[in-house]
């Protein structure tokens, strides 16, 4: 037995049994090669749906450079610091969310970013979808699960808070994630069913209210999901048209930068919020079962991560935001197929935008640093 | 177990969350499933409807209008052509604020209040969004040029080229060529639906409405693909429209000016024909108005203007107004005379200037009668009947033919018939008879109403397009050649024949005609003989004539004028007096154009139609006599 085989089967490293070197610098490998697959893919798709700019794609590879190096840098950090500063990170936010209202930056109608001179303009509703989560996990983790009335009550304000506060912008899209991420934590926390049940009830009986005092825009979405040809060259245009294209896109598609509808300027948002529909057109149902495919490898590898840690903090964390980052990618895609009413929430990783990618990155360095730091 | 609830059980906390775990799973599968069943049923099940859909969103089947072929004269001068203009249009999807726009719009090129209604009706019809539509549908130079300097703050305003027709000589050519006008609700019905799927205009009135079929051409299609915005990507297939046919007319537009010219400012008409070929050289309706108003559009008060003026311009004289022919009817009851051998050239009859019917009290005079009773043209045959243009001759004659054998003779010369082969003939004169008064008013035929009939009065009615006919078949001898405008055309024409067909008139003997003609040619040229010798026309257009020329003089009531009463021109207002005719053709022996003249209320046919025809004549004879010396 030699001396090289014996370095080769049993690696050096504190008595671990297998490390792997990836695994030393905190990144899990299952996952990391899932988020490089629907990256990828998006790019191919983005260059596309952009009408091969490479601008654009430049642009779109570098913020996902970054995001790759928040996420990095983001996995070192070691779980029991976000535990600490979980409320720290909620309260910034939070302030950061109210500066918006006040001093935000406007586009398409509202006011979504702050800018800060010297550096890039981001969005804070986009770190609310980590930093609620991480304070309802922080809230809950060191008190009785599943959570008493009165836990449940304060969770609910720390979820409703930021929530509305993005929905003022008006951002319905991100206020409605917001929340998704911090219901997410309680309902992995154990929350009894029956109470889910009430709650469903309560959700049911108060649509009506909900209607009054929706906008006349949102109310104009809803009504455009039953009957997209009530406006066909209004709101009813995009559902339409996204429709089409993914409908004429068949099992195997148009081929790829062969979408009439995208490139013919039909698909409205075709490489931002609708890029599904481009991927439907131009690949067709083969393509997006693919997408699904590596959507559904990234979560499944999330949650099993999920399962294999000790303390519950690092448990309600991975899981929420794995839980969260379906509902973005379910609510995109239901609403690009007419099943939702049209929300602004772009398709996670895909889509193109910075501060999107980066939040999506940097949570996924979350959940790697959670599982690579556990006891074992 | 004292205090379960404070301590955090682990163990049973990872249970719990495996639990959810699942549950979350299981969710995500169910939505999953969900998304996929959606995408089955678009993308599978409804496939193809969503392709069509598709399909008809990027492709468009689009009409290509075919140009209008062109009208040309006999020397090839166009009379009308097809000439780019271009229109302004909106896009409303690129204009942020429509009615500032609006506003600039208003400042830069004056757009109406009317023109911006309009343009609200056309948006409120559009089939997608980024569809252009139009504003003003033709710009100026002027303002095309503004427009392009105030571009960069012009976002959305497009200005498009487009082929309209163009007449450049206005007015001078408006009733015999005709213009092209808006297709209306109405037309939809009677045209072809597929043909003129991309055109906007139809021939209206003239050559352009007679020859609209080969004028218009045939509709071309292409399959274009088009972008959201309606901007054409590609042109995946292209059937091009077939251009209409051009088409040469036998008018000549120098001789047509020379008319007008001639006319001034009078109302009235001529018709010019070379009697060799029946060809249109000259067809004139005074006034005219510019036909290019019906293609680009005038004020609702130009149009008022135009259709309610007492002098209607939008009527064609030439074609379809009806008078009296007067005195020129009195050629044909001469011939009718002799041919139906009811009289000779050598019989002659006493002129007092009154005729009676015998055993009845009514009397018609002369026209040079007065009230004590001087007048009259002494002994007359037909020859001088004629050049002193005799009543009484001709009361007797007529009554003596009958109106039966006259009505038989004037309609072998084509009076009461449309006898043009191209030319739409909205009334067609009349040739009164027995049947006809019986049917039209249930009276019966007195003789006293052929006596009237024998001077060109009574029922009988002619267009000037009739009477010029009847010029040419004198200037030819009794031999047809139907008025016709077309010259040539590179393929034949679909169109046909709108008249009816005509024999030659071969009881007339060839010695006949050229006494006839004689006698016509002194109406003209017999001059210097004194007291009532002359000609009746002499003394207005026959000195310094440098060719031969036969005409007749007519001069047709507008008023009854009551029994034993003189015309006085100076009581009657000026729709009130006399139409004023002349009928010519030169040179009388080798005729190479026949015309008539009318001036609405002109007063009398040689002093006042008569110089007009010699102003006519001399300008298509003498350039031709100097060059060949004919």
């Amino acid at each position: 037995m030699s001396g090289s085989d014996f370095v080769r089967t049993m690696p050096v490293g504190q008595g671990l049994v297998r490390v792997e070197p990836l695994y030393r610098l905190h990144i899990d490998l299952w996952l990391l090669l899932g988020l490089l697959g629907i990256v990828s893919f998006g790019l191919v798709m983005l260059y596309s749906a952009s009408g091969q700019s490479e601008t654009l794609l430049k642009a779109q590879l570098s913020r996902i450079g970054v995001g790759f190096v928040v996420m990095f840098v983001v996995a070192q950090l070691p779980p029991r610091l976000y535990l600490r500063w979980s409320p720290f990170l909620y309260g910034v936010v939070l302030l950061m969310l109210v500066a918006v209202l006040f001093v935000g930056l406007s586009a398409k109608g509202s006011q979504r970013w702050l800018g800060v001179e010297g550096f890039p303009r981001f969005q804070p509703s986009e770190l609310m979808k980590v930093a609620t989560p991480l304070m309802v996990a922080w809230y809950l983790h060191d008190r009785p699960l599943p959570p008493r009335f009165k836990h449940l009550a304060w969770a609910l304000v720390m979820i409703v808070v930021p929530a509305a506060l993005v929905a003022m912008q008006p951002d319905l899209g991100t206020a409605i994630l917001v929340t998704t991420a911090g219901l997410a934590v309680i309902f992995l926390a154990g929350i009894y069913w029956s109470w889910l049940g009430y709650a469903a009830l309560a959700v049911a009986f108060s649509l009506p209210a909900l209607w009054s005092v929706m906008q006349g825009y949102q109310k104009e979405r809803v009504l455009t999901l039953f009957d997209p040809e009530r406006d066909p060259l209004g709101a009813g245009w995009n559902i339409i048209q996204s429709k089409t294209a993914i409908g004429s896109g068949g099992i195997y598609g148009k081929g790829l930068f062969e979408g009439t509808q995208s490139h013919l300027s039909f698909l409205p948002e075709s490489h931002t919020d609708f890029i599904i529909a481009v991927i439907g057109e131009e690949i067709g149902f083969a393509g997006i079962l693919v997408l699904l495919v590596l959507y559904l490898g990234v979560i499944s590898r999330a949650l099993f991560m999920a399962n294999q840690i000790e303390d519950t903090f690092g448990r309600l964390v991975v899981g929420g935001l794995t839980l969260t980052f379906f509902v973005y990618l379910f609510v995109n895609i239901a609403m690009v197929i007419g099943i939702l009413p049209v929300v602004g929430v772009p398709l996670p990783l895909i889509s193109y935008g910075g501060t999107s990618v980066v939040t999506l990155l940097g949570s996924f360095g979350i959940i790697m640093s959670i599982y690579t730091h556990r006891r074992r | 177990m004292s205090e379960p609830m404070h301590l955090k059980d682990s163990e049973s906390e990872r249970r719990s969350f495996a639990g959810r775990s699942v549950a979350v799973l299981v969710l995500v599968l169910v939505c999953t499933s969900i998304l996929v069943g959606r995408l089955i049923q678009l993308q599978i099940v409804s496939h193809q409807d969503y392709v069509t859909r598709s399909d008809e969103n990027r492709i468009q089947v689009q009409a290509l209008a075919p140009p209008r072929g062109l009208i040309l004269d006999r020397r090839g001068v166009v009379l009308a052509e097809n000439r780019a203009v271009f229109t302004l249009s909106l896009i409303k999807e690129r204009i942020v604020d429509m009615p500032a726009m609006l506003d600039e719009l208003k400042n830069l090129v004056g757009v109406s209040d009317e023109e911006i209604e309009q343009f609200h009706k056309r948006m409120s019809r559009r089939k997608r969004p980024y569809e252009a539509v139009a504003l003003r549908l033709v710009l100026s130079e002027e303002q095309i040029s503004i427009l392009s300097v105030n571009r960069h703050r012009l976002s959305g305003v497009e200005v498009q080229a487009q082929l309209l027709r163009y007449y450049p000589h206005g007015e001078l050519l408006s009733h015999v060529v005709g213009s092209v006008r808006r297709i209306t609700e109405e037309d939809l019905g009677t045209l072809d639906v597929v043909n003129y799927s991309a055109s906007q205009f139809v021939g209206k009135r003239g050559v352009e409405q007679f020859y609209e079929t080969s004028l218009h051409g045939t509709v071309g299609y292409q399959n274009v693909e088009v972008d959201a915005r309606g901007q054409i990507r590609k042109v995946l297939e292209i059937n091009p429209p077939l251009t209409g046919e051009s088409i040469t007319l036998h008018l000549d537009v120098e001789l047509q000016s020379a008319a007008v010219k001639a006319l001034g400012d009078r109302r009235g008409a001529v018709v010019a024909i070379d009697p060799k070929t029946g060809g249109i050289l000259a067809m004139v309706s005074t006034p005219g108005y510019d036909p290019n108003l019906f293609v680009t559009g005038m004020t609702a008060e130009k149009y008022r203007e135009l259709t309610s003026s007492r002098d209607i311009p939008l009527f064609n004289r030439a074609v379809d107004g009806q008078y009296a022919p007067g005195s020129t009817f009195k050629p044909v009851v001469g011939l009718a005379g002799i041919g139906k051998e009811i009289t000779t050239w050598e019989e002659t009859i006493q002129d007092n200037g009154a005729f009676r019917i015998e055993g009845q009290p009514r009397v018609w005079r002369d026209w040079s009668w007065k009230k004590n009773n001087s007048g009259g043209q002494g002994q007359v045959d037909l020859h001088r009947a004629i050049y002193r243009s005799s009543n009484v001759y001709f009361y007797n004659l007529a009554h003596k033919l009958g109106i039966e054998a006259l009505a038989d003779m004037a309609k072998r010369f084509g009076i009461g018939q449309a006898t043009a082969i191209d030319v739409l003939q909205r009334n067609i004169g009349l040739m009164p008879d027995p049947v006809w008064k019986y049917g039209a008013k249930g009276e019966i035929w007195y003789p006293g109403d052929t006596v009237n009939v024998g001077i060109g009065q009574g029922d009988v009615l002619v267009t000037p397009l009739q009477l010029a006919s009847m010029a040419a078949v004198i200037a030819n001898r009794g031999h047809w050649m139907r008025p016709r405008m077309l010259l040539s055309s590179a393929v034949d024409l679909v169109e046909s024949d709108a008249g009816v067909p005509m024999q030659d008139i071969t009881e007339v003997k060839p010695q006949d005609w050229e006494n006839m003609i004689d006698a016509m040619e002194d109406v003209v040229h017999r001059g210097n003989k004194g007291f009532r010798q002359n000609g009746t026309a002499w003394a207005y257009i026959g000195r310094n004539i440098g060719y031969r020329m036969a005409g007749k003089s007519g001069t047709a009531q507008v008023v009854g004028i009551l029994q034993g009463e003189e015309y006085d021109e100076e009581l009657l207002t000026e729709y009130q007096r006399k139409h004023a005719w002349f009928m010519a053709f030169a040179p009388a022996d080798n005729p190479r154009i026949a015309l008539v003249v009318l001036v609405e209320n002109g007063g009398g046919g040689s002093s006042v139609a008569a110089p007009v025809a010699r102003e006519v004549i001399d300008a298509y004879l003498l350039p031709k006599i100097a060059g060949t010396g004919l």
